[in-house]
């Protein structure tokens, strides 16, 4: 399983130079950048192999790692699906409908916030404020934005997903 | 409408592009200050712009770049807050998006003035797609020579990076953000000492909001005096404000400080009026953390005076009957909001966002939340009321970061203007808005 987990050539050389950008010996700043990547490599989640591996390539204790991908909401500590949707229900949003979008996502696919479906190809999640809030409500897949959110623009966006069938881990430093 | 400082030329989808910024004047700042005008220099013009942070907290620009520790030996950071979280405000978002070169040549400019030499933004993680704008925007200026080594032969270097965060709106708090950029957890720290003595790896550190960095080319380019003429009295320049909610034109406005708010919100050059013809409940101004005022508090103060788009202006009358201008974020609520139902979801948001360290913030938010949850779901007792109130006290001002002021002062505007609407929830046992 260990060897499984290691980073393409492109994804090391792009590691290496977000390194160089902190002054040397504070490697550790550039770990939110990389558990980024390795999140958007290994599956769109954080296995303890994968931040293991992270630790390794750092220099850094295992803990280290562990106590900040459990810190910050957009590290998933379990596996997702494919497409992982995160809807926004911060104020602005609920009160512009975003309660009916997540409904709406919620009874389409029979899944409960933070749920994924059992083929693993759609994860629901509830995040908070987008700042987003004046084309309310919104949600985000992968790390593109969809916004003024209708529960048809939803069923045409999950359309639009299965024909093309990209997975929304996507190396986040690349268009 | 005013003068357009940030936004006038913001409709041209090819801003983004530094020809394009540049024939627009763009980077003429940094020419000026390089070229012509000391360290000092620039500073001084900062200081004499009344400028203030655009972030949140309103403190002077120049007096916090004064306070730099400049008898230090070690390296000085700038580090632009670009982790725009509080609920309500998206204006940093936008400007980053189609103006990003205003930023970039605000950070030249500013890092200048504090004789930096290696800068970072920090943008929030869902801003992935803006860090990409931003470092081609970066790579473009380098290559035509306003970044790097020796800029425009003046013997000044400068490196621009991009850090992004992960998702916790506490990074926000400038000493969380300086903990997260060292690849840490957001938890904030102690002050003092303060960032300008010991912030990014205990080197002598200023951050700024986006939008205030964004403003400084203007101020080299027009001076500081002419800067401190636009606006009302100590709310100098103009302001975005992000204006979202119940309102036909909900968007961006870059405003001159000093606007009536009823003409904000009922113009149609900028908010347009209610959404669907239902009349004003409430508003939240400065982003979900000031107060919430009642219809005839926001437009009028207590002493019956029109209220205007300032600092001064909307924080008349102090908590009781004012609020905070706060980052701009402008939130417009109808008669058919639940005030309940509105706090009780601020309530959950700052219960998520609380780093955990401090016990008041920690366990206060949580308890408030289920309170507030059960006040709106029917099983509310009228004491809660007041529990609600004392509770919210006792977090206030005992917590290292604001972050717990942040989370009481809802609560206790909410109750404070609308107690009746909490009474009624606990005898009606439950909610009867839609």
């Amino acid at each position: 399983m260990d060897n499984e987990i290691k980073f393409s050539a492109e994804s090391l050389e792009l590691v290496k130079s977000i390194i160089a950008r902190y002054p040397e010996g504070k490697q550790k700043s550039a770990l939110l950048p990389i558990l980024h990547i390795a999140q958007a490599e290994f599956g769109g989640w954080l296995s303890v192999e994968t931040m293991n591996y992270v630790a390794g390539l750092l220099k850094l204790e295992q803990i280290e790692v562990y106590e900040v991908a459990t810190f910050y909401s957009m590290f998933n500590l379990k596996p997702v699906g494919e497409c992982v949707m995160e809807v926004c229900q911060t104020g602005p949003c609920m009160l512009n409908g975003a309660g009916e979008i997540i409904q709406h996502i919620s009874k389409k696919f029979n899944i409960k916030p933070g749920e994924t479906t059992a083929d693993g190809k759609f994860t629901l999640k509830t995040v908070e404020c987008l700042a987003a809030c004046g084309t309310a409500p919104v949600m985000m897949v992968g790390d593109k934005y969809h916004e003024n959110l209708t529960t048809e623009k939803v069923d045409s966006m999950i359309d639009e997903w299965c024909k093309c069938g990209k997975s929304s881990h996507n190396n986040p430093y690349k268009d | 409408m005013g003068i357009k400082i940030l936004t006038e030329h913001i409709l041209n989808p090819e801003l983004q592009k530094f020809e394009v910024y540049r024939k627009t004047g763009g980077y003429a700042a940094v020419e000026k200050a390089l070229k012509t005008m000391s360290p000092d220099g620039v500073m001084e013009e900062v200081k004499k712009s009344g400028l203030r942070g655009r972030g949140g907290a309103g403190f002077p620009t120049g007096m916090k770049w004064s306070f730099l520790d400049r008898k230090s030996e070690k390296p000085r950071y700038l580090v632009c807050n670009a982790d725009e979280g509080e609920p309500g405000t998206f204006k940093d978002r936008y400007l980053m998006e189609f103006n990003p070169h205003s930023l970039i040549e605000g950070m030249i400019v500013s890092s200048y003035a504090l004789g930096v030499n290696d800068a970072y933004i920090y943008l929030r993680g869902e801003f992935f797609y803006i860090l990409r704008i931003l470092e081609k925007a970066i790579a473009e200026a380098t290559e035509k020579g306003f970044l790097g080594k020796n800029i425009l032969g003046s013997g000044y270097s400068l490196n621009l990076y991009c850090h992004p965060g992960a998702g916790a709106y506490i990074c926000g708090e400038e000493t969380a953000l300086l903990e997260s950029l060292e690849g840490k957890r957001g938890n904030p720290r102690l002050k003092p000492p303060f960032p300008a003595v010991s912030g990014l790896y205990n080197c002598p550190t200023v951050v700024n909001n986006v939008e205030t960095l964004a403003l400084v080319p203007w101020i080299v380019n027009n001076g500081g005096d002419q800067f401190s003429q636009i606006g009302i009295g100590r709310s100098t320049g103009t302001k975005l404000i992000s204006a979202s909610g119940h309102i036909k034109n909900p968007g961006i406005y870059e405003i001159e400080m000093g606007l009536p708010v009823e003409e904000f919100i009922y113009s149609n050059n900028f908010c347009g009026g209610m959404k669907n013809g239902k009349p004003l409940k409430a508003v939240i101004a400065g982003g979900s953390s000031v107060p919430i005022l009642p219809a005839e508090l926001i437009l009028k103060t207590a002493k019956g005076e029109s209220r205007n788009m300032s600092y001064e202006s909307l924080s008349d009358g102090g908590f009781e009957t004012g609020t905070m201008l706060g980052s701009g974020g402008f939130i417009v609520m109808d008669e058919s909001t639940c005030i309940v139902r509105n706090l009780y979801n601020f309530t959950r948001f700052y219960r998520h966002e609380s780093c955990g360290q401090c016990s008041p913030c920690r366990e206060g938010t949580s308890w408030m939340e289920k309170i507030l949850f059960r006040i709106e779901n029917g099983d509310g007792r009228m004491h809660d009321i007041d529990l609600l109130f004392n509770i919210q006290k006792n977090i206030e001002g005992k917590t290292i970061c604001p972050l717990g002021d942040a989370a009481a002062w809802p609560v206790a505007s909410a109750i404070r203007h609308f107690r009746q609407e909490f009474e009624e929830h606990v005898t009606r046992k439950g909610c009867w808005f839609e």
